[in-house]
């Protein structure tokens, strides 16, 4: 029987003006982070529903991080702002509810900082890896 | 228990309605039994003496109604609101659903409200009459030869219990006496499930969210959710089903049915009241109410009509989510 190794599965939310740029960078500068990382193009930060992520849990991610511009840099002026008030919030909730809270981040990637990208994503696959697969909440019915 | 009198509403409503005030009251009107006081609109005075009661059971909050019952009214519709309802009444109002001027509040002084859950379990089931005597509450049921009298204090509602206002912050005549904002303890059962562990608090919330039935009753009495379209009905929101099929699926439900209400929820508790699993939702909302205590500064919803929920605002110098678990009791 082949053993494979467990790998996570990680949706990344990069807003189109900083932190998709900066996952372009680093792919352009050749800087590897790991390919279990999905990204999700979105407008902007605040974009991203509360059920986006609760949605990608559902569908068998085991950790999702939200990427936007640095606070005070946003396309939008203050879309960011709003998505910090709310996922700080949210993150709260399911740590209240016993969800592990190293599953969910927001970090700040700047267009310039392709090795930051980088970084953040081997930094957050690897805590995640650490965690193991997401058991507590997992929708049976999407499982293949 | 009540300080105000069945009697002394009808005399203020049908004053209002004689002298063209109003022209419909909304009030409590008898169920099938003692307890299920069910929301009532009257026309006359004599159907308010027929049909109106007042006891230790109207606990319903009114201000949700006012949505959909004001839009096709003739003339103005009086509406009995307890201080807790009138916090929602002002909620809807900074969300103009309702027109104001189609609003006639008779503000009523409350000592709060019995649970009838918590009276089954002194008096056991089959409940036939149900009557307040003084501080009192007599219940004659089937099985047992001698009514029980239990002392209303010991069966209030866990919302009452826990009151975070006794004063109206919005009437046009106000009956009784004002009341003021109490220090209540409403924080604590969610700060002792905040020093569990992760383990302990999943195990906890998956015990009480797995005997959701998914009847949508929370959403459905909820005076912050008053969308015409809900999330729950879109067949692709991937949480439509009547009945959960799996633990995700409640989960789901309750984080998102509290999520919604984030920064808006009054904490009026009518999610918790009528939920017939008795499942504490009061708690998902009062974590988020702490949270935005504790993260943006003190903000009750509805304290003012027009007051910005602190999740539509911001600042510059706000809270990092990375940082919101530093120094927090740790078990992790």
């Amino acid at each position: 029987m082949q053993v494979t190794e467990y790998k996570p599965l990680i949706v990344a939310f990069c807003c189109n003006w900083c932190s998709y740029a900066g996952a372009d960078l680093a792919g352009n500068n050749r800087l590897a982070y790991p390919a279990d990382v999905k990204i999700i193009r979105v407008p902007c930060s605040c974009r991203v529903n509360p059920t986006f992520i609760l949605r990608a849990f559902q569908r068998g991610a085991d950790g999702v991080i939200i990427c936007g511009c640095h606070p005070g840099d946003c396309h939008y002026t203050s879309g960011n702002y709003y998505t910090r008030r709310r996922m700080a919030t949210l993150f709260s909730m399911l740590d209240f509810l016993g969800i592990e809270r190293e599953r969910t981040r927001v970090e700040w990637v700047s267009a310039a900082e392709g090795a930051k990208f980088a970084a953040t994503m081997n930094e957050f696959a690897q805590k995640v890896a650490a965690l193991g697969e997401n058991k507590r909440l997992e929708d049976l019915r999407c499982k293949k | 228990m009540q300080k105000i009198t069945r009697e002394q509403l009808i005399d203020q409503a049908s004053e209002l309605l004689a002298n063209g005030t109003v022209s419909t009251v909304l009030g409590w009107g008898a169920g099938e039994f003692g307890y299920d006081v069910t929301p009532t609109l009257f026309k006359t005075a004599e159907e308010m003496q027929n049909g109106f009661v007042f006891n230790d059971f109207c606990g319903a909050n009114f201000s949700k109604y006012l949505v959909s019952k004001t839009k096709t009214l003739e003339g103005k519709l009086l509406v009995f609101l307890k201080p807790c309802d009138t916090y929602s009444f002002n909620q809807l109002l900074t969300e103009h659903r309702f027109d104001r001027e189609k609003v006639y509040v008779v503000g009523i002084p409350c000592e709060g409200m019995a649970d009838i859950a918590k009276v089954k379990e002194i008096s056991g089931e089959g409940i036939s009459s149900i009557a307040s005597d003084g501080d009192r509450i007599v219940v004659t049921t089937l099985y047992a030869d001698a009514p029980v009298k239990i002392d209303a204090r010991n069966v209030l509602a866990e919302r009452c219990i826990h009151c975070k206002s006794k004063k109206h912050v919005a009437y046009d005549t106000l009956l009784g006496e004002e009341g003021d904002v109490v220090a209540s303890a409403r924080f604590d059962e969610v700060t002792r499930l905040e020093s569990m562990t992760p383990d302990e608090r999943f195990a906890f919330w998956q015990n009480e969210l797995s005997k959701c039935i998914r009847c949508n009753a929370c959403r459905d009495a909820c005076p912050a959710c008053t969308c015409e379209t809900c999330v729950f009905d879109n067949p692709k929101s991937g949480v439509e089903n009547k009945s959960p099929s799996n633990s995700f699926e409640e989960q789901m439900f309750h984080i998102i049915r509290a999520f919604h209400v984030a920064g808006r929820c009054t904490d009026c508790g009518e999610c918790a009241r009528v939920c017939p699993q008795n499942i504490p939702l009061h708690l998902l909302n009062r974590k988020f109410i702490k949270d935005i205590n504790t993260f943006y500064g003190e903000y009750q919803a509805g304290a003012e009509v027009g007051s910005r929920s602190p999740l539509t605002d911001y600042t510059t110098e706000d809270l990092e989510p990375s940082e919101i678990f530093v120094g927090r009791n740790e078990h992790a």
